[in-house]
């Protein structure tokens, strides 16, 4: 299980005064469990996975994994951060564990590349492929280890919504095969209500966890589908003032004040 | 279209270049092509290019053939230069070449250029390795590039006569320290280059890295080296050209063998002709070098790049 505990994160502000991003955050996620955290924009999203991705260790609080430090994780950060001078296949294959046996992770990258529909480019360099076709390589670097845990920042932001909807198709896909906890970062709640176990909302800067919602809803489930749009319209209803800035679509500071 | 009209552009440059043939210059092994347009080339290394449309390689052909026109062009004026100037200050291009081959023959040539071209291999390694190192650490640590930016300004500055002077002066008249003299001559623009990549390195990779636990060693060697690559390919280029030139000046002030004394000896004797074999033949092993080795290996380190 996956237990984070941060009792203050700030950044140095312009005017030397810190700035407070996160403050009392706590959050729990069982093995396996899909969760997402929405919020409104500059409420401290991505600084919480920067943080449970260990890439920022500058705060006042922990982050355990099963009594330690969160190691065995993938990462998908918003762009999909390849590396141009590396073949797709060997994009992939960068983060496989050292140590491995590599005959067997490259098959294992490339039946990973397959079931992305990527099998006709494991040679060729990201710059020559699509927005949607580099995320799904990065999805694909995201499951080459079966880790743990799975960070993901936004990773489907600014894509067209049938690109989008196929990618998370496929992340549900690995997800249900290698069963990793998630911890999914988003500020589109439709998104999370398609991908999620839990939903946990948080507070404009600095942030908190204000609401944590089991969705029971049956998969696979489409964004667009009935029922998480039933359940999307009661979330409304029941939680008008905190999800008033999540729900216009216009993302504001104030949100949740 | 296009085939019909690149034939008729083609048809005068090779005339041109017959003509120029005989002067010896037409078939060296720099104009035959090897400043094909690098983006063509690297296309063909990436699975799904496309194939290129056929007026882009008649293009190609043109640019072979205009390149070619222009070094007998230069042959021919040469040539025209020397029958209008007096035989020893300027002799003509067949004199030359016979001066070459004799030279070769005789095994002089080949025993200085080689030993020039140790001198030139050693400092430019060692230039660009003290210099890449040194390089990077500043574009890493601003304590450091604060610390040092004056020396490199100054490094800069010092006119390369200095250096070898002081060099010979301080370590004697000998290999290590003309080699020396050559690389603290080379280091200081090194380090300003591979500095600024330094500088450019995107964090946000990096970051791919931590957040995937590489080591340091497969971060260093595979996430933050290659974004080096260009900038480490423009720091040898300029390196090498650089090097070159103060190599013979070193050769020239303080030993006893190497193309630069070769050449102070002829100019000791007013032989032109000498001067001239020696600076053609060092120049085609520069140009081998540029196009054998350095385009290659730029080619396949950024083949990337589209």
């Amino acid at each position: 299980m996956l237990e984070i505990q941060i009792d203050r994160k700030c950044y140095p502000d312009r005017g030397g005064r810190p700035h407070v991003a996160l403050s009392g955050l706590r959050l729990a996620v069982q093995h396996g469990e899909f969760v997402c955290v929405v919020g409104p924009s500059g409420c401290g999203k991505s600084t919480l996975l920067n943080i449970v991705g260990g890439l920022d260790r500058d705060l006042d609080g922990q982050v355990t994994m099963n009594g330690a430090f969160p190691e065995d994780i993938g990462f998908m950060f918003q762009e999909p951060r390849l590396m141009p001078w590396m073949s797709v296949l060997d994009n992939v294959l960068l983060v496989a564990r050292a140590g491995g046996d590599a005959a067997r992770q490259r098959e294992r990258g490339i039946a990973l590349l397959r079931a992305m529909e990527l099998g006709d480019v494991l040679d060729a360099y990201p710059t020559r492929l699509s927005g949607g076709m580099m995320r799904r390589v990065a999805l694909a670097r995201a499951f080459i280890n079966e880790p743990e845990l799975l960070l993901m920042d936004e990773p489907f932001v600014s894509l067209d919504t049938p690109t989008a909807n196929r990618l998370r198709e496929m992340l549900a896909e690995q997800w249900q095969r290698c069963g990793a906890s998630v911890l999914f970062v988003t500020h589109d709640l439709r998104e999370a209500l398609a991908l999620a176990d839990r939903v946990c909302f948080l507070s404009a800067a600095p942030g908190r966890v204000v609401l944590d919602l089991a969705v029971d809803l049956p998969r696979p489930r489409d964004p667009a589908s009935p029922a998480v749009d039933r359940f999307y319209q009661a979330l409304l209803v029941r939680h008008p003032a905190l999800l008033g800035g999540l729900a216009s679509g216009v993302e504001t500071d104030g949100a949740a004040q | 279209m296009t085939g019909k009209r690149s034939a008729a552009v083609e048809a005068p440059v090779r005339m041109m270049v017959r003509a120029s043939r005989p002067a010896g210059e037409g078939r060296s092994p720099v104009g035959e092509g090897t400043r094909a347009p690098a983006g063509e080339r690297e296309s063909s290394q990436v699975g799904l290019s496309v194939s290129s449309p056929a007026g882009e390689g008649a293009s190609r052909r043109r640019d072979r053939w205009l390149r070619l026109a222009s070094l007998g062009a230069f042959v021919l004026l040469w040539q025209v230069a020397a029958m209008f100037a007096d035989s020893r200050t300027l002799p003509d291009p067949l004199t030359v070449l016979a001066r070459i081959v004799d030279e070769t023959v005789s095994l002089s040539l080949p025993g200085h250029l080689a030993v020039t071209l140790g001198r030139v291999a050693v400092a430019f390694a060692a230039a660009m390795l003290i210099g890449a190192l040194l390089g990077m650490a500043m574009g890493r640590w601003r304590s450091l590039d604060a610390f040092f930016d004056a020396w490199l300004v100054l490094g800069l500055n010092i006119p390369a006569l200095v250096t070898i002077i002081l060099c010979y002066v301080w370590f004697g008249l000998n290999d290590w320290a003309a080699i020396l003299a050559v690389a603290i001559n080379k280091i200081p623009t090194v380090i300003v280059t591979v500095r600024e990549g330094a500088r450019a390195v995107d964090p946000k990779l990096l970051d791919v890295a931590r957040a995937y636990r590489l080591s340091r060693r497969t971060t260093f060697m595979r996430v933050y080296l290659p974004q080096l690559v260009p900038y480490l390919m423009a720091a040898a280029r300029s390196g090498l050209s650089l090097i070159w030139k103060i190599v013979l000046v070193v050769e020239l002030l303080g030993r006893s063998e190497g193309v630069g004394f070769q050449l102070n000896v002829f100019f000791q004797f007013f032989d032109i002709t000498g001067i001239l074999a020696y600076t053609l033949a060092f120049a085609a092993v520069v140009l081998v070098v540029e196009a054998w080795v350095l385009r290659p290996l730029e080619r396949r380190l950024t083949g990337w790049r589209t």
